[in-house]
């Protein structure tokens, strides 16, 4: 006997162990590529821990919060990609 | 004077709005007058700053480009499905059967949008990431992991073919 | 039985196929050779997760603005996902990091 609830937080808990796992690249790297595109796919990952948290706790608020997140996630990967490749945010 | 392209986009941002906001829901009878006021009000801001970049002023049949776009678009889905079931193959198989290159190749397309979507699907089906492109001649530089995902580039087109028929250039089979 | 209807085993089907996809794109970040390969990974199992995942929590949310808000992120994530991995490639091509070639030494 089980309930939709606790498919969702398998689901979260799933998500967080990917988490983890793409955290040994953030931390370990080698070199600030792999560690960007690692933070950018946690990025993505939380997005979608979000929709499932918000479905464990029952509030829909967390579907606006995971919108927000996925548009600061894209904007940081970008700016961070331009710098890495440039060395300066803002180039004339 | 008001064109119609202005008038589209101040029609797009607010549904965009009622639907983020909630603020009409016809099948409980609730209109909320405040909300509705505030969400024309932010549409029309949203509308004059952010006018010149949606429009160029160079787009032209742009109702047959969408239909064309969405008959796209599932089989772009089948790719992606297809694609990634090659990388779960690849990455999941003990000996990891991989073979990374560096592909570089001509289109006919010129249009801002045909490079886009052009560019976007080539990175998300099998095995090819799309590094960069030169919109003056149409050259992608990309990365295939395997000769195999190359060939499907740079001997089948398919893909370069599908997306000039869906933007209308030249090199769809038109 | 189980206390879930259909439409819920459906949303179940399609998360399931969502964890797998992402599970697989962790496991090809940590296991793939080199960087350029490493978001051949990402790029393409993370987006079909992800998607995969919304849809099953769409099912499941049936006809409500909740619905089309995660419909929103659907598309928003077919659309940033790729750009985002194509700015990071791009990024890392100029700046001179070497691709990996088969028989070489991993990295």
């Amino acid at each position: 006997m089980f309930e939709m609830v606790d498919v969702f937080l398998g689901v979260g808990i799933a998500i967080a162990f990917t988490i983890l796992m793409c955290l040994y690249r953030a931390v370990r790297g080698p070199g600030v590529f792999n560690q960007v595109a690692a933070v950018n796919v946690i990025g993505t990952k939380v997005i979608v821990l979000l929709v499932a948290i918000g479905y464990i706790f029952e509030r829909p608020m967390f579907v606006d919060i995971a919108l927000l997140y996925a548009g600061l996630n894209f904007v940081g990967t970008l700016v961070m990609a331009k710098y890495l490749e440039r060395g300066e945010i803002c180039s004339a | 004077m008001m064109k119609r392209s202005t008038v589209a986009i101040f029609i797009v941002m607010f549904v965009f709005w009622v639907l983020l906001s909630a603020c009409i829901n016809p099948l409980k009878g609730h209109y909320d007058h405040i909300r509705i006021v505030v969400g024309m009000i932010c549409a029309a801001i949203a509308t004059s700053v952010s006018r010149d970049l949606l429009i160029t002023g160079k787009e032209d049949m742009t109702l047959r480009k969408t239909l064309r776009l969405l008959l796209y678009i599932p089989w772009e889905l089948w790719q992606i499905v297809l694609a990634n079931f090659d990388v779960a193959y690849r990455v999941l198989h003990p000996k990891m059967p991989i073979d990374p290159r560096i592909i570089e190749f001509d289109t006919t397309l010129r249009s801002d949008f045909a490079l886009t979507t052009l560019a976007n699907s080539i990175t998300l089906t099998p095995g090819t990431i799309t590094i960069d492109v030169e919109p003056e001649r149409g050259r992608f530089l990309v990365h295939a992991i395997a000769s195999k995902a190359a060939d499907a580039l740079l001997v089948d087109q398919t893909m370069q073919k599908k997306v000039a028929h869906v933007y209308m250039e030249e090199g769809g089979g038109e | 039985m189980l206390g879930i209807g259909v439409t819920d085993i459906i949303s179940i089907i399609f998360m399931a196929g969502g964890i797998f996809f992402m599970v697989t794109g962790a496991v090809g970040l940590i296991r793939l050779p080199d960087f350029y390969t490493r978001l051949h990974a990402t790029g393409k199992c993370d987006t079909l997760g992800e998607v995969l995942l919304i849809t099953g929590c769409m099912i499941f949310q049936g006809w409500s603005f909740v619905s089309v808000k995660l419909l929103f992120l659907i598309f928003f994530i077919f659309m940033a996902n790729p750009v985002g991995t194509h700015a990071i490639m791009k990024a890392a091509y100029y700046t001179g990091l070497k691709p990996w070639k088969k028989g070489e030494e991993r990295r």
